[in-house]
């Protein structure tokens, strides 16, 4: 019964995904559709967090865009993401890098 | 043709369907059989019966053993009808599978939602209770009043009170199946559906 439904679990996750951390530097590549057009997007950042587990991980990418810092949520396995790059792999002693919102300039 | 199959319902998980993540629940939906075909002529309706699970020939009395025999069909676990326009589509010791559904088809899920127990109001009817705190004292989870005072001078049938709740036959409609594998004979459908892991299941394409 279980042995069915992991199964289905593991054709819906990625089998490639690069082994990033939190504290690590990425480049996530998206494709985005808009109205029947199809285009690439990176987002680049720093990983604050990684939350949950099989199908439903998902990650936070912190970057600092015109002075505004943004954050995207992720679910690591979706097909939006067709890549994702370490840049740069960070040292942290967190799991989840909150303190890193009140920090000007980083 | 006919667009029912039973089912055991396996547990949920979520899967990617295109771009987001929805919620579904895994269904081991047939291989079925048809066992016996009911006939307005002789039986008073039209229906088509359908046999699902293979067991041992003696894992079930004679008197089942006998009605599969009539068929030759294997013994099977559970017998359900469907009612049919035309029984004429099929043949007994017909197999059913997955195939009649598709991505993206509506069907209803007919099964036996999870018991409760003896329940009270708050649970059962969804009644708001009373005040947490703010010097309520054992006044929490109570139903209220019942009904008015000498005039009636009784409780009117139907007021909703504690009780036995869930075993019931549930119907869930229009749910939308995400993916239909046919190697394993597995139903993906959106949404939850009820009873627990185990249970029966009858799912037929949704009108309209």
């Amino acid at each position: 019964m279980q042995a069915k439904i992991k199964k289905i679990e593991a054709e819906a996750m990625k089998k490639d995904i690069a082994g990033f951390r939190v504290g690590d530097t990425v480049a996530v590549y998206l494709s985005i559709h808009e109205e029947k057009r199809k285009r690439a997007q990176i987002f680049e950042g720093v990983v604050l967090r990684r939350r949950g587990g099989k199908t439903r991980e998902t990650f936070t990418v912190r970057k600092t865009s015109f002075g505004i810092g943004v954050e995207r949520v992720f679910p690591l396995h979706s097909p939006l993401i067709k890549k994702i790059e370490v840049i740069k792999q960070g040292r942290v002693r967190r799991a989840n890098l909150s303190y890193l919102r009140g920090k000007t300039k980083r | 043709m006919m667009k029912a199959i039973l089912g055991k319902k396996l547990g949920m998980t979520q899967v990617f369907n295109k771009d987001s993540l929805v919620p579904v629940t895994v269904v081991q939906a047939g291989p079925c059989v048809v066992v016996q075909k009911k006939v307005k002529e002789k039986d008073g309706y039209n229906a088509i019966q359908l046999g699902f699970v293979e067991i041992r020939e003696n894992q079930i009395n004679k008197p089942e053993l006998g009605h599969f025999k009539k068929g030759e069909v294997h013994p099977r676990r559970y017998l359900k009808e469907m009612r049919v326009e035309d029984v004429n589509q099929l043949r007994v010791g017909d197999k059913i599978k997955v195939d009649i559904f598709k991505e993206g088809d509506l069907v209803n899920v007919v099964g036996i939602s999870k018991g409760k127990g003896f329940a009270g109001v708050v649970k059962r009817y969804g009644f708001k209770g009373g005040p947490a705190s703010h010097g309520a004292k054992l006044w929490h989870r109570r139903p209220g009043s019942i009904g008015a005072s000498a005039d009636p001078s009784r409780v009117f049938k139907g007021k909703k009170m504690p009780g036995r709740m869930g075993t019931e036959r549930k119907t869930i409609c229009n749910l939308k199946i995400v993916k239909v594998d046919k190697e394993e004979n597995l139903l993906l459908i959106k949404g939850s559906l009820p009873g627990k892991r185990g249970a029966l299941l009858t799912i037929s394409g949704a009108r309209g």
